[in-house]
């Protein structure tokens, strides 16, 4: 009971710093710089959106360098992501089965090349999209990785 | 409290390549635990890598980026001595920051 009233007013406060600091922004944006919206995303539409796309083409100007065909271990499938696309902004990667779509999100300032290396978990064989943000719009290239032993779960 | 995280940074003709690897479980939030209870998700949410204080890299990442997180990407204007900073923020709020300068 007294618990319950201590949970009360806790929240009671939450609600006064948030609109002390600048008032009802959406949940997304209060989570210090970390897309909410788009590590929940459930579909390339939903994440390119929420990454602020308003829709995306495919392109041929991403090379996958070393990222392999077949993964025997899913607990770390290393990525190799290049975007050939001029003015690159920023590099999402995206896997399409895993339980959260959106792995990863790279800012890339000028001087940085828009070409980056890491390592995911896959729970299974899957597509995997590069989204490239370059000038402001949002190209896709797409890529299956086969999982022989997935890394979830 | 966690590891430090290391970082190579060497020249690579007139480019400076870097590599780091981190040391964090990235517990996915997908997982149970021997009595078949969900072990809650803890992983890096955000990272930032700098030269002499400038941004050269920043990246917001999910579960699915591997245990002992590696990450490798290049960039120009950096020149031997120069200072390299990685940081990380996870998703309990703890954070982490290591140095070290270009080879």
């Amino acid at each position: 009971m007294s618990l319950r009233r201590r949970d009360v007013l806790k929240a009671g406060g939450v609600v006064t710093l948030a609109a002390m600091t600048g008032g009802l922004r959406p949940p997304a944006a209060a989570a210090q710089g970390w897309n909410q919206d788009a590590f929940s995303g459930k579909s390339l539409d939903a994440i390119v959106k929420a990454l602020g796309g308003s829709g995306y083409t495919t392109t041929k100007d991403v090379s996958w360098g070393s990222t392999p065909d077949i993964a025997e271990n899913g607990a770390a499938v290393q990525v190799a992501v290049a975007s050939g696309v001029p003015r690159t902004q920023a590099i999402a990667i995206v896997i399409e089965k895993n339980p959260g779509p959106l792995a990863a999100h790279f800012e890339v300032p000028a001087g940085t090349d828009a070409s980056i290396v890491t390592r995911f978990k896959m729970a299974q064989t899957s597509n995997v999209h590069a989204i490239v943000k370059a000038d402001g719009k949002y190209l896709v290239s797409t890529r299956e990785i086969r999982v022989t032993f997935g890394g979830c779960g | 409290m966690a590891e430090p995280t290391r970082i190579r940074a060497g020249m690579q003709g007139d480019k400076v390549l870097v590599r780091v690897l981190m040391t964090h479980e990235m517990e996915s939030g997908q997982r149970k635990d021997a009595d078949g209870k969900l072990i809650p998700a803890h992983f890096i949410r955000e990272v930032s890598v700098k030269h002499n204080g400038k941004t050269v890299l920043s990246a917001q990442w999910g579960p699915a980026v591997s245990k002992n997180p590696f990450l490798q990407f290049t960039f120009v204007g950096g020149k031997p001595g120069d200072r390299i900073q990685v940081s990380w923020v996870d998703s309990r709020g703890d954070t982490r920051t290591d140095e070290t300068t270009i080879g």
